[in-house]
């Protein structure tokens, strides 16, 4: 039996660039996507007995264009495949001339523009992200389904909404300008981190199931990256990614509970993603252009630099999180900061600085899972009881259910018979 | 006589190995890098990051840093250092200096990722 890993290798990585180049030539994303498709038909036939294409992806846009004209003239779709394959024998010559044709910077903005149809701003954001993991990366409905914990009916109903109101939409297909690029990368590059925290957000009964999503996500950022070398802030997410994704193996105990960063064993962590990431924040860096996403990775680096967790760079993790607090304010972002300060200036400082922060997180378990353990380090157990009972009330998983009544039995465990607790 | 052998490999495939199909590759592998160890034939073997790390330095006057790999096909790969350095800066410090002292094509700067040193005769 041949081995045809190889190709399935290759029709996944080519998949971006001749969907992209397809939906550009056609302007229908269900002609580009049948065409691929076709084209895939063809290459698992002819690949195994002529070898690959020296271009994988300059053949399959070759052979799926020529499929569909020929099933346009038709007038038909469906048709079998021919017995003498001379739409192929015919690339052999014609795949260098192509190539040379859809030369990088095309690629670029095909790739570009189908990840952008995809975060259109009238899709909510899991059918961005079904749409683009069905046709971007292409993986099947089935396999969507599975990492969104839904039913394949209900997955299918879901993309093939997205396709048609995507399908209606005015998507320009003349080569965009810089500003119009930047935006599209702006919004591409939230998309794929929304993908990457659908599976990071997963909890640990489900962390297995949902992690391909994390590793999607990756390849994704990767690809961008190899189209927009230059991008400070796409090394950034990339950076971001990777060094987040490094720790799953350590997230989790065997139970499916939440290990906070300190009790994690760091030996478990991926040292060949953070070694990634750390190159990437490091190229990132040099450009001296900040943004959101390398602020991000390089306190995931910091984390990541640190072999105990009492080697934590916290002072500086605190003036990281003060820098995207400016960025990009928001409750959440200084509730990562109070963290770092509770480490630094202590749990007082860390408190108040939380405090005004009570109205707009009243609904968020994170809040009031930090909140309960300031007050729990600052001896007021019985305010810090309160502040779990009610992050237990919020938790979204049954594991930060877990997770914070495992500080509640330490409190009760701690608390002296009455009580006694002068500090304030 | 030393020989270097250069690997090549389509990045996108090999990136999408899972961590068990890595993991077997590199077990064959070490099965052949054991006897060339055994017999004192194996010297360094350095695997790279993926080219998304990479940095290029065009050595023209004045030299230009440019992000991502080597991509020219007018010159040819004549060698290359493995240098120890704290960051890219230094790194990019190092081939600057290299590039002073022969100016002309580039480097392509590469972090690495698996490293043994092995040992051969000099």
């Amino acid at each position: 039996m041949t081995d045809t890993a190889w190709i399935d290798n290759a029709l996944t990585s080519a998949r971006p660039q001749a969907v992209g180049a397809l939906l550009r030539y056609f302007r229908n994303l269900d002609t580009a996507e049948e065409a691929f498709q076709n084209a895939c038909l063809r290459a698992l036939k002819s690949w195994p007995q002529n070898g690959p294409p020296r271009d994988p992806a300059a053949w399959l846009i070759m052979v799926g264009r020529n499929v569909a004209i020929d099933d346009i003239r038709r007038g038909r779709k469906q048709e079998p495949l021919p017995e003498d394959d001379h739409a192929i024998s015919d690339t052999d010559d014609a795949e260098e001339q192509l190539a040379e044709r859809l030369d990088g910077s095309h690629y670029r903005d095909d790739i570009l523009r189908l990840l952008f149809i995809c975060c259109h701003p009238d899709l909510p954001a899991t059918q961005q992200i079904a749409l683009a993991l069905r046709i971007v990366s292409g993986l099947t409905v089935k396999q969507i389904a599975r990492a969104f914990l839904v039913s394949e009916a209900a997955m299918e109903q879901r993309i093939t909404r997205a396709k048609a109101r995507v399908a209606d939409a005015d998507v320009p297909f003349e080569t965009p300008g810089t500003v119009e690029r930047t935006e599209r990368l702006a919004a591409v590059a939230a998309m794929v981190y929304l993908i990457f925290n659908e599976g990071y957000s997963a909890s640990g009964d489900t962390a297995e199931i949902r992690s391909p999503l994390c590793e999607e996500a990756i390849r994704l950022a990767r690809l961008l990256l190899r189209l927009f070398q230059s991008e400070p802030e796409i090394m950034g997410l990339t950076a971001l990614l990777l060094l987040q994704h490094a720790r799953a193996a350590a997230r989790f105990d065997a139970d499916g509970a939440v290990i906070l960063l300190d009790d994690q064993d760091r030996s478990r962590w991926n040292s060949k993603m953070i070694a990634e990431g750390l190159a990437l924040i490091d190229k990132a860096m040099r450009h001296r252009r900040s943004g959101p996403y390398q602020i991000q990775a390089a306190i995931a680096a910091l984390h990541a630099r640190a072999e105990k967790p009492e080697d934590t760079d916290w002072t500086q993790i605190d003036l990281l999180y003060g820098a995207l607090e400016i960025m990009q304010p928001s409750p959440v972002v200084t509730l990562n900061r109070a963290v770092a300060v509770s480490k630094v200036r202590g749990p007082e400082a860390a408190l108040d600085m939380i405090e005004p922060l009570a109205a707009r997180l009243s609904n968020y378990f994170h809040y009031f899972g930090v909140r309960g353990a300031f007050l729990m380090q600052l001896g007021r157990n019985e305010e810090a009881r309160v502040a779990f009972d009610r992050a237990i009330a919020l938790a979204n998983t049954s594991a930060e259910a877990a997770h914070i009544r495992m500080h509640i039995d330490r409190l009760m465990r701690d608390s002296k018979p009455r009580g006694a607790k002068a500090g304030k | 006589m030393l020989y270097a052998i250069l690997c090549y490999h389509d990045e996108d495939t090999v990136g999408s190995w899972s961590k068990e199909q890595d993991a077997a590759v590199m077990t064959k592998l070490r099965v052949v890098q054991d006897k060339l160890t055994q017999q004192g034939r194996l010297g360094p073997v350095a695997r790279l990051l993926p080219t998304t790390a990479a940095t290029t330095l065009r050595k023209d006057d004045p030299p230009v840093v440019i992000d991502g790999p080597y991509a020219e096909t007018k010159e040819q790969l004549l060698g290359f250092y493995l240098v120890d350095c704290k960051n890219l800066d230094e790194a990019l410090d190092v081939a600057r200096d290299l590039g002073k002292a022969n100016p002309g094509g580039a480097y392509e700067i590469r972090p690495v990722g698996h490293f043994t040193p092995g040992s051969v005769p000099k």
